[in-house]
């Protein structure tokens, strides 16, 4: 109820339909009830099937998160929500570009901090370094965090992508 | 199978026969010209011209809701579409299905702003359940055919269909209809048996139960409201209705308490106030039933069944969740109760109607018809004596006329009360009434109207007079914009701003100009009389009546309030207590 103060970040895959308006369909129920998107990914899963995958990270109290997949499980062309985050164990990736400017020591430092955290360097002038890091969103703030003071200009992120571990498929659970 | 090439606008009318649409309500215009001009050289299915694409929407409505079909509608481009979204709102928010065809400029001009063009699916998507656009001639049929699937399964709701004109004179073959079974979206109709005994158990061991249904059992079909009748009379339990549900279970049964709600009955509230298992059956816990939501019914279990599981949860917690249609539902529930042998607490049940019986001689439905002015529910009372036996539908527009009606006509059976129930949309009763005539040629269908309401749909006054309908359009005429009046007088100090109309037309002279009969009734005495020649005439007629314009609706849970904090008379409004909370909802 409107008591109801547990407010929690929830995971959730969503399999659509491919076809005009769909992710406009999702978007516009998430703004048109008031809910949140923290963030929101979407491709083409499979052509034959003419299938996406929605990943959304979503936060609210257990109520909310319970109307939110309700609301989507209605929309005619959604197939399948699962709500990651209390349907077992899954991994979660998110993949950032960031784009660095710094000279002499810090460019050194860049590239150390760079190393510590897997970071990729995927374009480089002499003043500048673009890398690219994948992680947990978390890992990605710390490394996102720590080029801050080093010269940090520029950020891309993808957003969450989740997967459930084990063998079941997304359109065969349950 | 043949594999004849037909045009988009030859495929639409295939498909609509396909259907069993026999009457489509629509408005012409560029876009669209391609179907009018297939509407004109066939004869299965009736166009019915209305004067504004509001009123195409509404009628469609009043038609899918007194005969549980889909409704449709025709529109072209742009404007028309636009001018379809109050109507689209009001039967998605009311879950009528309705398939609302829209005309859109060709496919490649779409996104060039084009004459007559506006994103139609962008505007609908929000205000319908489901909505296409269709750009490829091949893919017209089977769209179709999901649209009206889509459009009265699960919860029932208006889908768009959005033609551009070029696949309208494009070729292609014609595919009929899939089993129901091949669509992708089926939502589950049967409940879960778990579920259901638990609910069953659940009504056997209340002390004080209480049926609190609304129109999900209406969409379910006539079968759930005879079923949920077999079943509130076996438990012997009571029962309240919400505003969409009203006819779903005999008024005239004892077993009844009215209405319940911001308008309903003393004895409905504060039944459902006390109660301790509450049976909510294809109702949705909105707002206007609830009140104060933190003190709802505070010491009951809940059973809710709905097919629609975001219904479930959302706005109060219940305690068995049953998702499914309501008659699948009540059979297996019924079957349950008589193989469990289930036998209703008979004594803590007869306390618990001695408690109800105290609360039902508040009689809080009385009112005072003295020599001067009219009250405005005599008229309302006196419709229904006057029309006992004959068969009655009734539609309304939205304020005050609409809560009386609800509360003093009495109906017995579903699907013959047409109102705006979620949308509150003013001028949805005049266009809806031609829906339901359409339907029901030699039906009495009286338009229950306020003169606020009645003005902003008029228009389809036209229809009427087009059609020869003989539409009883009854308008309580109290001057003012009478519900906005009474919440200004409870919670705004009187400050009358804006609800008074000037200016109003003859309204007589004004049916006499549709060769419509004109009546009206500004005393008392003259009332009986007036009804009487308003039902007895063949032609529509148009019945003026002046009320009482300082008269209030009550009862009434004032907004923010809970339903034992109900005021009764306008002797209660002195110490009406909004609080701060409760004024800034609607």
């Amino acid at each position: 109820m409107a008591t109801e103060k547990f407010i929690n970040r929830h995971t959730i895959s969503i399999l659509v339909e491919n076809e005009p308006g769909v992710l406009a369909r999702v978007v516009g129920l998430f703004s048109g009830r008031g809910y949140n998107i923290e963030s929101l990914t979407v491709a083409e899963t499979s052509q034959e099937n003419s299938l996406s995958r929605i990943t959304v990270v979503t936060a609210g109290t257990p109520m909310i998160i319970e109307q939110i997949k309700a609301q989507l499980d209605r929309l005619v062309p959604v197939y399948k929500v699962s709500d990651l985050t209390i349907e077992g164990p899954h991994v979660e990736r998110e993949l950032a570009l960031v784009k660095v400017v710094a000279t002499g020591e810090k460019r050194v430092e860049s590239l150390r901090i760079a190393d510590i955290f897997r970071a990729r360097a995927v374009d480089s002038t002499n003043e500048s370094f673009v890398f690219e890091i994948v992680g947990a969103t978390q890992k990605l703030d710390a490394f996102i965090e720590l080029m801050k003071p080093i010269g940090l200009v520029d950020i891309s992120r993808t957003g969450v992508v989740a997967i459930a571990r084990g063998i079941i498929p997304l359109s065969e659970e349950m | 199978m043949s594999t004849e090439q037909i045009t988009g606008a030859k495929i639409v009318l295939k498909s609509l026969n396909d259907q069993g649409v026999d009457v489509i309500f629509g408005y012409p215009g560029g876009a669209v010209l391609p179907l009018y001009d297939e509407i004109f050289s066939q004869n299965k299915v009736r166009h019915i011209l209305v004067r504004q694409e509001a009123g195409a929407v509404h009628a469609a409505e009043g038609y899918a809701r007194s005969t549980g079909k889909v409704g449709v509608v025709l529109v072209t481009s742009g404007p028309g579409a636009t001018n379809a979204v109050t109507g689209l709102t009001d039967a998605l928010m009311d879950s009528i299905p309705l398939v609302c065809l829209t005309g859109q400029v060709p496919t490649h001009l779409i996104g060039n702003d084009a004459f007559q063009e506006c994103d139609t699916t962008g505007i609908t998507r929000p205000c319908t359940k489901h909505n296409y656009l269709v750009k490829n001639v091949n893919d017209l049929a089977k769209t179709v055919h999901e649209a009206f699937h889509v459009a009265r399964s699960g919860r029932p709701g208006p889908v768009v269909i959005d033609l551009p004109k070029d696949v309208m004179m494009a070729r292609a073959e014609y595919l009929p209809p899939l089993r129901k079974e091949a669509f992708k979206y089926n939502p589950k109709r049967i409940p879960d048996a778990d579920l259901a005994n638990d609910a069953v158990k659940m009504i056997a061991s209340a002390k004080r139960p209480i049926f609190y249904c609304g129109g999900g059992v209406i969409n379910s079909g006539p079968g759930a409201s005879r079923l949920l009748t077999q079943f509130i009379r076996l438990t012997g339990y009571p029962c309240t209705l919400t505003l969409m549900g009203l006819g779903a279970f005999p008024a005239s049964d004892t077993q009844f308490l009215g209405m319940l709600g911001m308008h309903g009955t003393y004895e409905a509230n504060l039944a459902m106030h006390e109660c301790d298992v509450m049976i909510a059956i294809g109702a949705r816990f909105d707002d206007r039933i609830t009140g104060r939501l933190d003190s709802f019914s505070p010491n009951s279990r809940k059973i809710h069944i709905d097919i629609d599981p975001s219904s479930i949860n959302k706005n109060v917690n219940v305690d068995v969740p049953v998702v499914g249609d309501v008659e699948e539902t009540l059979k297996v529930m019924i079957d349950l109760w008589k193989r469990e042998k289930c036998k209703s607490d008979q004594k803590s049940l007869k306390q618990w109607w001695k408690k109800i019986d105290v609360w039902r001689s508040q009689n809080c439905l009385k009112f005072e018809q003295g020599k001067d002015k009219i009250k405005p529910q005599y008229p309302i009372k006196l419709l229904r004596t006057i029309t006992a036996g004959r068969e009655l539908f009734i539609t309304t527009e939205v304020g005050q006329h609409q809560m009386w009606a609800a509360q003093y006509l009495a109906f017995d059976k579903p699907n013959r009360w047409m109102t705006s129930g979620g949308l509150g949309t003013m001028g949805y009763g005049l266009p809806a009434a031609v829906g339901v005539q359409i339907a029901h040629p030699e039906a009495l269908v009286v338009d229950i109207s306020g003169e606020a309401s009645f003005l902003m749909n008029m228009q389809e006054l036209s229809t009427i007079g087009q059609y020869r309908l003989p539409i009883k359009i009854l308008i309580l005429n109290n001057f003012y914009m009478g519900m906005v009046r009474q919440w200004q007088e409870l919670m705004h100090g009187g400050r009358y701003a804006e609800s008074y109309m000037d200016s109003l037309p003859d309204f007589v002279k004004l049916a006499e100009t549709f060769n419509m009969v004109g009546l009206r009734a500004t005393k008392p005495t003259e009332i009986e009389k007036v009804l009487k020649e308003m039902i007895e005439t063949e032609a529509p007629v148009i019945c003026d009546i002046h009320v009482d314009p300082a008269e209030n609706c009550f009862p009434m849970i004032p907004s923010g309030a809970a339903h034992n904090e109900m005021l009764l008379s306008p002797a209660d409004q002195a110490v009406s207590n909004t609080s701060e909370e409760g004024m800034v909802l609607v």
